[in-house]
């Protein structure tokens, strides 16, 4: 049995996506200066951006969150993976992106839409980022919503850090966190 | 929540060699080429309505053979002679039964082709036609006796 052509095999896919019949589709930016980005969209917006992806692992999960029809597909992916590079080239500062946060927690929705007013090059504290979502003292909760943020770099958790300076966590790696400052040059 | 099927990127994956290779056995290079597209375009339109995982395979393998069927009948003038086939050895059974299961209606082809063809057993190839794994054996044999019939008056 000969394998599908490449060729076949992406205009299926690309067929797929201008159908409108895919719950969520996927694909792996292999090179980028943070290493292999999953990332996930759905017909609402971007819904999954994850360093270092076990894409069987990842499958699951769209498919447990959004339904059955997942797949990779390069042209869905298109204007994320345009506006990632253009990032990372230093050439864009702000995401022109639709989320699809549907399937966080209230109040994570409403820390990740605070999160999202944090600016190019700036950062804020857990604390003041509990203050802005109505209690000083969650700090901690705030932590664990940056932890699982579904959209890290296009929600910039990255730009959250300790009182004290310290860069503190980061779900993709400290190296990662401190590349992403350093690109935006919020530290030298 | 369980999933009742896997995500759709591993079904197609698991299926899509298979299914473009008998696609080529059938309709040749090109046309398969078009039909290998509309055969999982139709599966991905289906797919979220299926309540299990099992038979897969049997149910893709039906939705390109009928796609097969559908358009060679488009195709044949009516009235038209089947042409005789010309039976070449060591060819695979399912490039065989192809072009004698032609004149078959759809359910008993389907049987035949999967069971002989691609020995599928009857209780796939009877969640492939959706209906039970007796339907199944009956519309098989009901195909074989048409064809033993067939060859009878040729």
């Amino acid at each position: 049995m000969s394998p599908v052509p490449a060729t076949l095999d992406e205009r299926f896919r690309e067929a797929a996506a201008s159908a409108d019949l895919l719950d969520a589709a996927f694909d792996v930016l292999d090179e980028t200066p943070v290493g292999p980005l999953l990332v996930g969209v759905t017909d609402r917006g971007v819904c999954r951006i994850a360093f270092d992806p076990d894409p069987e692992q990842e499958l699951e999960r769209l498919a447990r969150l959004y339904g059955p029809r997942v797949l990779r597909s390069s042209k869905a992916v298109d204007r994320l993976r345009r506006e990632l590079a253009e990032y990372f080239e230093r050439r864009r500062r702000s995401f022109d992106l639709e989320l699809d946060l549907r399937a966080a927690p209230e109040y994570q929705r409403r820390v990740l839409a605070e999160l999202a007013r944090v600016e190019y090059g700036q950062t804020t504290t857990y604390g003041e980022l509990a203050a802005r979502t109505g209690n000083p003292r969650a700090a901690r909760a705030v932590g664990a919503v940056m932890n699982r943020n579904p959209v890290p770099i296009v929600l910039p958790c990255h730009r959250v850090v300790g009182a004290n300076g310290s860069l503190v966590g980061y779900g993709g790696g400290l190296d990662r966190k401190e590349l992403l400052l350093r690109l935006e040059g919020a530290i030298l | 929540m369980a999933l009742a099927v896997p995500p759709f990127e591993r079904f197609y994956e698991a299926h899509k060699d298979e299914v473009l290779s008998f696609l080529r056995k059938r309709v040749g290079r090109e046309r398969a080429d078009d039909l290998f597209q509309e055969t999982f375009l139709r599966a991905l339109r289906a797919y979220d309505r299926l309540e299990h995982g099992e038979h897969l395979r049997a149910w893709v393998l039906t939705i390109a053979s009928r796609l097969v069927i559908d358009g060679a009948r488009r195709e044949r003038p009516q009235g038209e002679l089947l042409e005789e086939p010309a039976v070449v050895d060591r060819r695979p059974a399912y490039e065989e039964l192809a072009p004698l299961t032609d004149g078959l209606p759809p359910k008993e082809r389907a049987a035949v082709v999967l069971r002989y063809g691609y020995d599928l057993g009857y209780d796939e190839i009877g969640a492939a036609l959706g209906s039970t794994e007796q339907a199944a054996r009956q519309a098989a044999s009901a195909g074989v006796r048409r064809l033993r019939k067939e060859k009878r008056q040729r």
